[in-house]
């Protein structure tokens, strides 16, 4: 099926794309939830709840219909597939970077502080080294939902291979069963590597770490 | 475009209504779901290596493809299947469509509360003579169960927030009822807000009870944990 294969590009860089968006995201939001200033914190909570509250299709359709009326700002239907599921699935991934920095046992934190570190050498040489190794896997398996979001970007009109299947079975309605048997078989093949590296992240990071 | 309150109000009962739909397919769907992860449960219990394996890539498969492609494929591939194919419906097409891509992700927590309850039980039961139907019924299932409720109500918030997609085999649920108003009347941010603004107003709420639920079943657990070290009974 070479037609599929010209939506490949699309579904690909849309997936790179939300999953840089989104881990910068989950990091911004994550230590926003732990700061100390009151505005920050809640202004984050409130973002996180809004964005994993709403579903990710009508997030979808409210920037893709809404936002330039409203804004009069005309984002390309590729910016807004990478936007909204970068920050949808950086608002998920957010908890995961809090989880895993409150995880780390307090009296690390302690130690480092005896050792008259200032915060930030704390967060940056003690804390994060050890929560970046119990978030991975969980970041790996969020890497695999965001592959299968990106097919919802077909939606709103963005010819990644979902858009390209469709619109070739709408030609050739006698094919369909080829074409999405292909379509469900080239996502699993885009997953087969993430899900191998989720695997092995998970192996990595249980190695050689003392669990209480 | 500018908000206006009059399109609320005459937005509103058209998507007011579309919410029982929706509801009511997630119940639906959370059902079969259910049901089927049960099913997979089961199965990946068998222990013959390559029926274990072909299972385990079924699951797998399912799992990492996405729910809009599975959707798809059951609304326009599955009648064109020789001799199995038939045309569904736009309900059925999305109760089993996401009940069965949910049902891979249930199938797991099912599979995490099994292995959550202690070894020694299990012989212990053993060791009293029951049968397996005694063994599950009466040991495993009642220590399984009550730990994975919490994240059983997760995936059904979860699966709330999937109904939407299922617009595209033409179920009439609230995102649908947002667009065919959206149409016919050239106002969108209205509709696809209220629809937003329902969402959050069910998951919200509900995300918080399981919280809630979750802390309060923790809290059990360690007292109870409590109680037994107290005994001299270690838990393990």
């Amino acid at each position: 099926m070479p037609v599929l294969l010209e939506g490949l590009d699309i579904t690909i860089t849309v997936l790179i794309g939300s999953a840089i968006f989104g881990y910068l995201i989950a990091f911004l939001a994550g230590f926003g939830r732990l700061s100390k200033n009151f505005i920050i914190r809640n202004f984050t909570a409130v973002y996180i709840e809004i964005f994993r509250g709403t579903s990710l299709v009508v997030q979808l359709f409210w920037f893709f219909y809404v936002l330039p009326g409203l804004l009069g700002i005309q984002l390309s239907a590729y910016l807004i597939g990478v936007i909204v599921i970068g920050m949808n699935y950086g608002a998920y991934m957010s908890e995961v970077v809090r989880g895993s920095i409150l995880a780390v046992s307090s009296g690390q934190t302690e130690a480092a502080t005896a050792l008259n570190m200032s915060r930030f050498q704390r967060m940056r040489f003690v804390i994060l080294p050890q929560a970046i190794r119990m978030m991975l896997p969980e970041f790996g398996n969020y890497l695999i939902q965001m592959l299968k979001a990106t097919s919802l970007v077909s939606i709103i009109s963005l010819s990644d291979i979902t858009y390209v299947g469709l619109l070739y079975r709408d030609a050739n309605i006698s094919e369909g069963v080829a074409v999405f048997t292909m379509l469900l078989v080239m996502y699993f093949i885009i997953a087969l590597p993430l899900i191998g590296l989720t695997r092995w992240l998970e192996r990595w990071a249980s190695k050689g770490v003392a669990t209480e | 475009m500018t908000w206006e309150w009059s399109t609320v109000v005459d937005v509103f009962p058209h998507i007011f209504e579309a919410m029982w739909t929706t509801l009511g397919l997630t119940i639906v769907c959370f059902t079969v779901a259910l049901i089927v992860g049960g099913i997979w449960t089961f199965l990946k219990r068998i222990k013959f290596k390559p029926f274990n394996w072909l299972i385990s890539f079924i699951i797998e498969f399912i799992r990492s493809t996405p729910p809009l492609v599975q959707l798809y494929f059951l609304f326009f591939a599955w009648p064109l299947i020789p001799y199995v194919g038939v045309t569904l419906e736009p309900f059925t097409v999305a109760v089993f469509g996401l009940g069965i891509h949910f049902s891979t992700y249930i199938s797991e927590i099912y599979r995490s509360g099994i292995e959550g309850v202690p070894k020694g039980q299990i012989e212990a039961a053993t060791a009293l003579n029951y049968t397996t139907f005694q063994k599950w019924t009466k040991v495993i299932l009642p220590q399984a169960i009550p730990p994975v409720i919490p994240m059983l109500g997760n995936y059904l918030i979860i699966m709330f927030k999937e109904i939407p997609l299922t617009i595209v085999v033409g179920v009439a649920g609230m995102l649908t009822a947002a667009e065919v108003y959206g149409v016919n009347n050239f106002e969108y941010l209205e509709p696809y807000t209220l629809v937003a603004f329902f969402f959050l107003a069910m998951s919200y709420p509900s995300a918080l009870f399981v919280q809630w639920l979750e802390r309060k079943l923790n809290k059990r657990y360690e007292s109870d944990n409590k109680k037994s070290t107290k005994k001299g009974v270690t838990t393990s």
